[in-house]
């Protein structure tokens, strides 16, 4: 590598960022940096979400992690992204490695490498930024010089096809397991114990994967059979880290001097979902609901409002209306805030009439646009998926939407469940047509529905990871169906890409094999696959080929019930034999409630009982667990 | 509605932050000092602050000027008091005044800019000495830019250059910055025969059709 000194680094990027697009991504600088003397601290951590800038920036939960690292004295973290290709052409060239925006050292020498992985169409991103670093990709040939690469993020619940390039796994909660890391890791640096000790530590962590200490096995048909501990203290399994109560929202956001994604203050009112839309992968591994109060949310709301400047603001759940205290949050925000010009978005709403008041009072002039997610079009798959409404609530509310001045309204459906009939799939389009019409009334050809469809893919650890996805074939014919029927004034329609959804299948449910199959891809020049520009398809197929993999295997073969997933070893409190149980429900049509209502005994309380009686109170979704329990 | 006018320098951590989003900085700043900003009409409202010439991107200055509006009645010493308190990495208040709220905007006063240049990698002085003159000796000077034609020379109104320390040169130049007549100090450097990536670009005045202060900052 070329740069020695951060004054030559300095130098390279004068003379090189006013040649490449928005530059701004690489200069850091920005309001509510950390800058911490790098000799002052025992830890230095680089946290990376690896995607350009844009993307990266407003992560939350990497922001909570750089939040809860630099509030230590004894350690730093520093943000580190992906370059964009011109930037990376333009490194590569020089022999610049990837270094950090706050202090402009290079990534490599850190400790730590945090890496956030939501979704699986980042993995070659990840690899590409282990390689600009100057990292081994693979984590067998790192020593003591190079930094531990540590992944966590909702994609890693599945760590298998990840598992050979990382030195660590966090599985679950990163709040409170960083701290033990970084401790771990001081701990360590001041002994004379080598790498696999640290690693052997590492693994006695409650939430923390060592894929290292583990091998897969395979029966001679190739089938996967199981996990294969290579170290006596490693754990069979490994259980997912939850907080007991969610610490309070971090308010020092990080503010971009450039334009990013979404430029706002972003506050999770509630963790988890107790509804359990049998198809949502966040609705299974964030349990159990924990709720933050409206007083916390309310000032540190303010608290951030103060240190930032935004004038939006993002009230983040996976199902907002189901807040307990949704309507107290909502009129606080209006007392308190509705001079300020705000924008204040609440995703997720229930499709019901509360659901209006609550946008109407918080985003005033309607500039946007109202979104729903009824996922499917007749009373029959909804029961499947556990997502009941029917047709007549539904237009009900739609109706409201439109009248009390909306013109624009969002629909979210989902196609290729294997209990999908063409019928089902004409609904869609029957629905979205009846919806506009009502739209008409109140709005003339203004009205608009925007129909976004997306293809099921059978998640890991949900009651639907037994399922087959729907062939390619039928996934076009079922999104060229509705692209024709989906046409004329006030229609418009959105879909997934049928290969991007192939990939993320093979890629989520894959096991260690498929690490072969993304290295390779990113050997043949595959990096951004979330970008469509940049995303080939024929480059992964080449990839699986050369790995020796049928990756339709992964995604398009039934599972017995019998099967091993390469994810059983991930216990993330939610019992396999509870989803097997609701993957029985679904095919009966069978409806569960909401899981406040009446608790199914999904494995939550079991698995968490200590914490939950460390944690008495109602702001957590689940009963109350008070005596102490006879079986131990 | 009150109508005031800061000059304030844009310094190295603002280098790569453009025109429309040092709006939105500003606007941030604003929020953070609790100061109200005005509001235009209309479907979509908007803060009321406005610039008076757009800076390229990777520019650095000592001279920025933009125009804001508050509601209500507010002591211009208690705005200063409150600006000064809200950071900013990249912004640094010069003077600040109440001005005219009928005055004309800034951007349709504006006359020149200058620039001072320095460059970044070794150049022979005495060549740049005779490249000045060179193109100070041309009638026209046509380029291209964003593919149209357009003459450069009529836009370089000042154009010399000193010798600092060691091998630094710096290049000062006075352009015409009127609106759709604007020169770029960056075109005026490849003209004189570089790459204007070798160098490093300071706005350091702004020429007005009349006074933007009444006191001199």
């Amino acid at each position: 590598m070329n740069f020695q000194t951060p004054a030559q680094l300095d130098a390279w990027l004068e003379r090189t960022l006013p040649a490449v697009q928005k530059p701004g991504r690489y200069f850091g600088n920005e309001l509510n940096q950390v800058c911490k003397q790098w000799d002052s601290v025992h830890v230095h951590i680089a946290l990376t979400f690896p995607d350009i800038y844009d993307l990266g920036l407003p992560n939350l939960g990497l922001a909570i992690l750089y939040d809860q690292i630099n509030k230590r004295e004894d350690a730093l973290a520093e943000r580190t992204y992906v370059p964009w290709v011109d930037m990376e052409a333009a490194m590569r060239k020089s022999g610049i490695p990837l270094f950090s925006l706050e202090s402009r050292h290079p990534i490599g020498h850190f400790d730590i490498l945090g890496i956030t992985l939501p979704y699986e169409t980042l993995y070659t991103n990840a690899l590409n930024l282990l390689d600009l670093s100057g990292i081994p990709i693979f984590a067998a040939d790192r020593t003591v010089t190079h930094p531990l690469v540590i992944a966590g993020g909702h994609a890693m619940l599945n760590p298998e096809p990840m598992a050979p390039f990382l030195d660590a796994v966090v599985i679950g909660e990163g709040e409170e397991v960083i701290h033990e890391i970084i401790s771990t890791v001081i701990f360590w640096k001041k002994s004379s114990a080598s790498r696999s000790e640290l690693l052997l530590d590492l693994s006695r962590i409650t939430g923390v994967y060592v894929p290292g200490f583990y091998e897969p096995e395979f029966d001679r048909t190739g089938l996967y059979t199981g996990l294969k501990t290579l170290h006596p203290e490693a754990p069979a399994c490994i259980q997912k880290r939850i907080l007991g109560k969610l610490p309070a929202p971090i308010t020092d956001f990080i503010v971009p001097s450039i334009d990013v994604v979404q430029n706002r203050i972003a506050v999770e009112i509630m963790r988890g979902c107790t509804r359990g839309c049998r198809f949502c992968q966040a609705g299974m591994i964030t349990r159990p609901v924990r709720e933050r109060e409206v007083d916390e949310i309310i000032n540190s709301l303010e608290t951030a409002l103060d240190k930032t400047g935004f004038d939006e603001v993002a009230l983040l759940s996976l199902s907002s209306s189901d807040h307990t205290q949704i309507k107290e949050i909502v009129d606080a925000i209006q007392n308190r805030f509705h001079k300020k010009h705000l924008t204040i978005s609440l995703p997720s709403l229930r499709i019901e009439s509360l659901s209006v008041d609550i946008l109407e009072k918080l985003s005033g002039s309607h500039q946007t646009s109202f979104t729903l997610a009824p996922e499917a079009a007749t009373d029959r798959l909804r029961k499947i998926i556990n997502k009941p409404i029917s047709d007549d609530a539904l237009i009900d509310v739609i109706r409201l939407i439109y009248s009390r001045g909306w013109r624009v309204i969002k629909c979210y459906f989902m196609i290729g469940h294997p209990e999908e009939t063409m019928e089902d799939v004409r609904a869609i389009a029957d629905l979205c047509k009846r919806v506009v019409l009502e739209g008409r009334k109140y709005h003339g050809l203004k009205a608009t529905l925007h129909a976004g469809i997306s293809t099921f893919i059978p998640k890991p650890h949900t009651p639907f990871q037994w399922h087959a996805m729907d062939s390619y074939e039928s996934i076009v014919e079922k999104q060229n169906l509705l692209r024709h029927e989906l046409r004329g004034p006030g229609l418009k329609m959105s879909w997934s890409d049928p290969q991007t959804s192939l990939i993320e299948a093979w890629l989520c449910r894959g096991d260690r094999r498929t690490s072969i199959a993304i290295h390779q891809a990113w050997k043949s020049g595959a990096r951004f696959d979330a970008w469509q520009d940049q995303f080939d398809f024929s480059r992964w197929q080449n990839a699986f080929l050369a790995a020796g993999i049928d990756p339709y295997d992964y995604s398009h073969r039934e599972r017995q019930e019998s099967e091993v997933f390469p994810w059983d070893h991930i216990n993330i409190g939610v019992g396999k034999e509870y989803l097997l149980e609701d993957s029985n429900w679904s095919l009966r049509a069978e409806l569960r409630q909401d899981c406040r209502e009446t608790c199914y005994v999904c494995g939550i309380l079991p698995t968490y009982k200590e914490i939950r009686r460390n944690n008495p109170g109602d702001h957590w979704g689940c009963p109350e667990v008070n005596s102490v329990d006879p079986t131990g | 509605m009150n109508r005031f006018r800061i000059q304030y320098s844009k310094t190295e951590p603002l280098r790569y932050t453009g025109m429309l989003d040092i709006q939105h900085i500003w606007e941030r700043l604003f929020r953070r000092a609790h100061l109200d900003l005005a509001y235009s009409q209309g479907f979509h409202p908007q803060p009321r602050i406005q610039q008076a010439a757009p800076l390229p991107l990777s520019f650095i200055s000592s001279c920025e000027l933009l125009d804001f509006w508050l509601d209500g009645e507010v002591e211009i010493s208690s705005i200063l008091d409150a600006i000064k308190r809200t950071s900013q990495p990249g912004l640094e208040i010069q003077h600040m005044e109440e001005v005219d709220i009928i005055s004309p905007p800034l951007q349709t006063m504006l006359e020149t800019a200058t620039y001072a240049v320095v460059n970044l990698v070794e150049i022979d002085s005495n060549l740049l000495t005779r490249n000045i003159a060179r193109i100070l000796n041309e009638q026209t000077l046509i380029r291209e830019r964003r593919n149209k034609t357009y003459d450069l020379r009529p836009l370089i109104l000042e154009l010399n250059s000193s010798e600092r320390a060691g091998e630094i040169n710096q290049i000062e130049m006075k352009l015409s910055a009127r609106e759709a007549a604007t020169g770029r100090p960056d075109e005026v450097t490849a003209a004189l025969g570089y790459d204007p990536l070798d160098f490093r670009y300071l706005r350091s005045h702004l020429g007005f059709s009349s006074p933007v202060f009444s006191s001199d900052p």
